[in-house]
């Protein structure tokens, strides 16, 4: 028995030390990416000033509502802070990981996508990893401090499962905020400049995320939903965690957020290889 | 490698784009072990059938194997085996110390610590590049940055080596150093090379075989001198005298190509398989005094432009 167990502790533990090996490149290259950002301490801090700026401006539009309106959409100023911070974490985490994605244009013109190309490591890993924008930490931890303070002055029944909602919805949030940005990736290998385009549903998507859902009339809503689903990043689970009422986010859709997550991971990996289909046709 | 042994193989190769053909049925194979210039003028699909070679593009039609391996479905793989350095493009992490760049790359190809630091050390050494290993990419000087793309690709020991441009913009003594290295790297580790340039210099130099494309068909395939041969380039000797002399005209083997200075300078066009430079040069020294002599090689620039008029007419 003591052998048997031996065996699969060793085989577990060869088996992390393969997963280890085989993420080696990525957390050299992200490393390497954050060393090269610190050698510019100055422009660091001014760069981190600035996305907290950002943060600042993102919530002052809520502070400026809700000093003329005390409810907005079904939400109080308390509930309004939950989903600006819910959607502000989420957003921030995927600019910072992967929002480069869309400048794919600038990285094509450097010729960096066929250096990309001559490299043993798959396209799309290796453009995630080419940037990590720390500077984008200004923008999350204003939205972090405003997540203390919105869990904390709200009525929330606390219970394991609440805590767990709040930590599912940030990490699926994130991965439908990177999905949009990898899905405009790929869909900046056919538009010359598309970065308009695309803005309009990374960018756009991260505003509607921040809106109460019940702001937007139904056919926008159904958009938000289903199409770009940014009303799971923040405000569907918000309702579940706060308990408000919502006849079209019924509590248990707060639990799909992976679901739709995963939804737009599948439409985001196939705009990502159309577009590189596309520039294996097209050439650089 | 594939069964026949060729570390490249194009067959019929073919890429449009949208109205016009940038490689047309081009064929040819390279064995282990070769050095090929490949030549042709800008636009004439040497970039266009490197990304065919490299899985960067997809052909059109028409066959090609790198290292035996299909570029497009084992491009991963092939990127294992192959190294490129783009002479406009950089492998290089601009904004950090060049010993980084190295770090990086050894674990993007899966070298440990250890390998990777021996053969950056042996690179490094060879390139003489140590002064310049602790300074940013973006401050070096243009030779010292192509001798580090060059370091670069070379790192995980490819079998083949593809160098779109390398001396382009380069002064005379980086050349020269990067030429001297190459046909080192060569001959210590059999390395495969295929180089584009417009530099005569490099052909010369490094390789034994020539591909001349034009407008995306292989226009010759041979050694250098046969590319010569063909369309019948010779070699001059340049011979100054002591004194004016009348014209040389009765020299066996070869004929006075012009007279300058009264005759102080004349310059003798010779056939190398007819005579050669010092059967010519006893026959004048026993009737005039020779001053000095220098010997033009036939231009290949000029060589080549013929090639492309000759193809054309075809």
């Amino acid at each position: 028995m003591v052998e048997v167990s031996e065996v699969s502790e060793v085989s577990r533990w060869a088996s992390r030390c393969a997963l280890r090996e085989r993420l080696r490149p990525y957390r050299v290259l992200l490393a390497s990416r954050a060393r090269a950002q610190m050698q510019y301490r100055a422009s660091f801090v001014t760069d981190i000033l600035g996305t907290v700026g950002v943060g600042l401006a993102e919530f002052a539009e809520v502070w400026v509502i809700f000093h003329n309106v005390t409810v907005l959409g079904g939400l109080d100023f308390t509930a309004a802070l939950l989903v600006f911070a819910l959607s502000n974490i989420a957003f921030a985490l995927a600019d910072m990981f992967v929002g480069h994605l869309d400048q794919l244009p600038r990285y094509i013109r450097a010729g960096q996508v066929d250096a990309f190309y001559v490299r043993p490591l798959p396209l799309l890993a290796q453009l995630m990893t080419s940037d990590l924008s720390l500077r984008r930490v200004g923008r999350l931890s204003v939205a972090l401090v405003a997540l203390v303070v919105a869990l904390s002055t709200a009525h929330i029944a606390w219970s394991a499962a609440t805590v767990g909602l709040v930590a599912l919805t940030v990490l699926s949030g994130t991965a439908i905020f990177s999905a949009l940005f990898t899905a405009a990736g790929g869909l900046q290998f056919f538009l010359v400049d598309g970065a308009e385009l695309t803005n309009s549903f990374t960018y756009g998507g991260s505003y509607a995320a921040q809106q109460s859902q019940q702001v937007f009339p139904g056919p926008l809503r159904i958009f938000w939903t289903f199409v770009v689903p940014t009303a799971f990043v923040a405000y569907i689970p918000a309702v579940a965690i706060l308990d408000l009422p919502d006849s079209l986010a019924p509590y248990w859709l707060a639990w799909c957020t992976p679901l739709a997550a995963l939804l737009a991971w599948v439409v985001a990996g196939l705009c990502w290889r159309l577009g590189t289909r596309h520039y294996q046709g097209a050439g650089g | 490698m594939s069964a026949n042994g060729n570390i490249i193989e194009t067959r019929d190769l073919v890429r449009d784009f949208r109205r016009t053909r940038a490689v047309d049925r081009m064929t040819f194979s390279v064995e282990p072990g070769e050095a090929v210039g490949y030549i042709g003028a800008n636009g004439a699909g040497k970039s266009t059938s490197i990304k065919m070679l490299t899985g960067i593009l997809k052909p059109t039609s028409g066959h090609v194997r790198t290292c035996g391996l299909d570029p497009m479905r084992e491009r991963v793989e092939v990127a294992r085996r192959v190294g490129v350095v783009f002479g406009q493009r950089s492998q290089l992490w601009w904004d950090l110390p060049l010993r980084d760049s190295f770090a990086i790359l050894g674990a993007i190809h899966r070298l440990d610590e250890r390998a990777t630091r021996a053969r950056t050390d042996l690179l490094v050494d060879q390139l003489e590049m140590g002064p310049q290993l602790g300074t940013p990419v973006r401050s070096l000087s243009l030779g010292q940055r192509m001798r580090a793309e060059i370091a670069a690709a070379l790192l995980h020991s490819p079998e083949l080596l593809i160098l779109d441009e390398p001396t382009i913009g380069l002064d005379v003594l980086s050349k020269q150093r990067l030429r001297e290295f190459l046909v080192a790297e060569r001959r210590q580790r059999g390395t495969t090379l295929l180089l584009t340039t417009h530099d005569m210099g490099d052909i010369e130099r490094l390789c034994d075989r020539v591909l001349v494309v034009d407008h995306g068909r292989l226009a010759f395939d041979g050694t250098l001198a046969g590319l010569a041969g063909t369309v019948g380039a010779q070699r001059v000797l340049v011979l100054d005298l002591a004194q004016p002399t009348p014209d040389l005209l009765d020299v066996p083997g070869a004929t006075l190509f012009e007279s300058e200075s009264g005759g102080l300078r004349q310059r003798l066009v010779f056939d190398a398989e007819a005579t050669t430079v010092a059967a010519v040069l006893a026959h004048v020294s026993s009737r005039h005094e020779v001053r000095d002599l220098t010997i033009e090689e036939p231009d290949i620039e000029d060589v080549v432009r013929r090639i492309y008029a000759a193809s054309r007419r075809a």
